[in-house]
């Protein structure tokens, strides 16, 4: 099977450490970005939504905003695809405390923010975009998965797709299950073909599983802390323009991206 | 809008809901006009409304060699996994292709939250989560298409979609584009979700059930009753089997519009099935039959009445069967489209129970009773909360252009 080649033309990235794309370029250059404010800005959501929003949505849409911005494309075009190990975990944790105390006392609008796919439908809803949107999760894989899903997309559509893969830290009890210990997200506008706003071109191969490309501290560190930092990879090899790196996109395969940089 | 895809083989497919378990089952159920609904049974303190459960769940235990997977949810989707030879067939087609060149692709939208939720009600003195609740594959989005990966011994992509109510059509979408690309020659698709407290104390909570047995495009209904099932199908390219029925066309969109209720227009259903249309390269006159998503909720039905009324000829047929199943949420597009599929395989229409006074906004369109007739196409809609719309089509083999 020949490569899935797409090019890469928007980057986008929050975590607790770093407040954007460029943030991660600095500090793989030595340098020490500022720390990014509490909450991402998240500023695509009209203000009464942002303030209704949970964590995981301004997360989602902060750096799907970051991305869609860098491609200079209306988001109104672009397909969707929202990766998330484990969606809102806040929200899981009051569903369960609620159920299990008070179960009829239950916040309906908790209960609609609890589906996996509320980050893209308030991305969507705020963009105005009517394409098709997706939210998928593969436990550790979810990025992989994503972007394998994002590519198909691309390449059997001939359209951009925006990829987000994102998530939120736990708490006990359930942070005992999910292992999750920091916020990180990221998203990538993908597109068939090169153009003036095309960052870099990547070609993908299916291998077999199990090669997971190393990483420099403190970035292996949050690799263990959270399962969307499993794209670090791919956002470090972006920060250079080029490489070779692998990651996880089920259980048994792996991807094998060779990048180059578009000048 | 997107060109015409060449259609896929279904090889192979199987639902087991409130209507029973297998094919069979369903077909039976749906014939006899019965419903699988029941008075709620479900949990410590049940609400008072209707339920559409699988009997026998419960005992349905897992192989000792799976017993790590143990949650209902699982044991549901182990328990569709045994119905109508569908292990075999997936094991043929394993055997075929080799087990990495077979994509697993499946919708839920709880997954296993039911054994988080008991974890929680049994927390330790420390606050922590009981130790045999300690497995972090049960307590995410990823544990069904994880479980059933491991039960089918597939080892190539492997993804879960989660989309609310659309989840379960829209990886027949996702699975037409990895065998179009040639990443994989067979995909396992499919989806399960269970009864939990999460969506019975939840559709509450947002006004969205009903005390009575669900009542889809009545002018009088009054909510949804919540139901769980599994199903699954196989989809090779069509030369593996010239004779199955076939995926012919999908599509997908986005409302645009609320987290909670849709499109008032039904925009976003519109673009999903004129989409699913030029896919499948059909005028809406040459589809025979539509499984309608008809949740019996006010909004979705009065919404999905004016689209098919609108865009379709009453020589098409339409209905809702989540009278006999209840609203399955994340499975709901499987075993819909199953017993899509049922329709053309038996020339059969399922009549939309529960719909005693049609609402006025039903169209001619609507099969308020069961019909005998040839279906050579037919549609499904599922739609789900944030504004996730698809729409499949399915055809008979060799069917007339």
């Amino acid at each position: 099977m020949n490569a899935l080649r797409v090019y890469v033309e928007g980057i986008g990235l929050w975590s607790a450490q770093l407040a954007s794309f460029a943030d991660l370029q600095a500090l793989l250059a030595g340098a020490t970005p500022p720390a990014p404010t509490p909450r991402p800005a998240a500023a695509t959501l009209p203000p009464n939504e942002r303030r209704r929003a949970p964590a995981s949505v301004l997360l989602a849409v902060e750096v799907a905003g970051q991305a869609v911005a860098m491609s200079g494309r209306a988001a109104s075009e672009l397909a969707c695809v929202f990766a998330s190990s484990h969606g809102d975990q806040a929200i899981t944790d009051y569903m369960c405390a609620t159920l299990a105390q008070t179960p009829a006392e239950l916040s309906p609008i908790r209960f609609h923010n609890s589906v996996h796919n509320a980050a893209v439908g308030y991305w969507t809803i705020a963009t105005g975009c009517h394409e098709p949107s997706t939210a998928v999760a593969a436990q550790r894989a979810s990025f992989g998965a994503g972007l394998l899903e994002a590519v198909t997309q691309v390449l059997t559509e001939q359209r951009a797709v925006l990829l987000v893969c994102s998530d939120t830290d736990g708490t006990p009890p359930l942070l005992e299950v999910t292992g999750c210990t920091i916020d990180f997200g990221c998203a990538l506008v993908l597109a068939a073909h090169a153009s003036a706003t095309s960052l870099a071109r990547i070609d993908l191969t299916i291998t077999g599983a199990g090669a997971v490309t190393a990483l420099p501290e403190p970035l292996a560190g949050w690799r263990d802390a959270s399962a969307s930092a499993c794209a670090l990879p791919v956002l470090a090899a972006l920060a250079s323009g080029h490489g070779t790196c692998e990651l996880d996109a089920a259980s048994g395969i792996g991807l094998r991206i060779d990048m180059e940089k578009i000048v | 809008m997107p060109v015409s895809m060449t259609p896929l083989a279904i090889t192979a497919y199987t639902a087991t809901s409130a209507m029973g378990r297998g094919r069979a089952a369903q077909l039976d159920a749906l014939r006899r006009a019965h419903s699988g609904l029941r008075p709620n049974d479900f949990g410590a303190t049940p609400l008072a409304c209707w339920i559409g459960r699988v009997e026998g769940v419960e005992s349905h235990v897992l192989p000792a060699a799976l017993a790590n997977w143990e949650c209902r949810n699982n044991r549901l989707a182990w328990l569709g996994l045994n119905q109508d030879g569908f292990l075999d067939r997936v094991r043929l087609a394993r055997d075929r292709h080799g087990a990495d060149r077979v994509a697993l692709l499946l919708g839920t939208s709880t997954a296993s939250i039911g054994a988080t939720e008991d974890a929680y009600r049994r927390l330790d003195v420390d606050g922590g989560l009981p130790d045999d609740m300690l497995r972090p594959a049960i307590h995410t989005p990823h544990s069904l298409a994880a479980f059933v990966s491991a039960a089918l011994g597939l080892a190539g992509p492997c993804l879960t979609v989660s989309t609310a109510c659309s989840s379960s059509a829209k990886v027949f979408a996702s699975a037409e584009r990895m065998i179009r690309l040639g990443l994989v020659d067979a995909a396992v698709v499919g989806g399960v979700d269970t009864l939990c407290d999460s969506v019975l104390f939840g559709f509450n909570a947002l006004e969205l059930v009903s005390r009575s047995p669900c009542r889809p495009f009545d002018a009088a209904r009054d909510g949804i009753s919540i139901g769980e099932a599994a199903g699954f199908a196989l989809l090779e390219r069509r030369d593996t089997a010239p004779d199955a029925p076939q995926l012919i066309g999908y599509g997908e969109a986005s409302d645009a519009h609320h987290m909670s209720t849709p499109h008032p227009d039904g925009l976003g259903a519109e673009l999903a099935l004129r989409a699913a249309l030029a896919r499948a390269g059909l005028q809406p006159a040459q589809v025979d039959y539509i499984n309608l998503h008809g949740t019996a909720s006010q909004k979705n039905d009065e919404v999905e009445a004016a689209l098919v009324s609108r865009s379709f000829p009453t020589h098409t047929r339409a209905s809702s069967t989540k009278g006999f199943t209840g609203h399955t949420l994340g499975a709901a597009g499987i075993v819909e489209a199953v017993i899509a599929l049922l329709a053309i395989e038996h020339g059969f229409i399922p009549g939309n129970l529960g719909g005693d006074t049609p609402d006025p906004a039903c169209s001619p369109v609507f099969a308020w009773h069961n019909e005998q007739r040839r279906v050579d196409v037919a549609l499904s809609n599922s739609f789900g909360f944030g504004g996730n719309n698809a729409c499949l089509a399915f055809a008979r083999a060799g069917r007339a252009a």
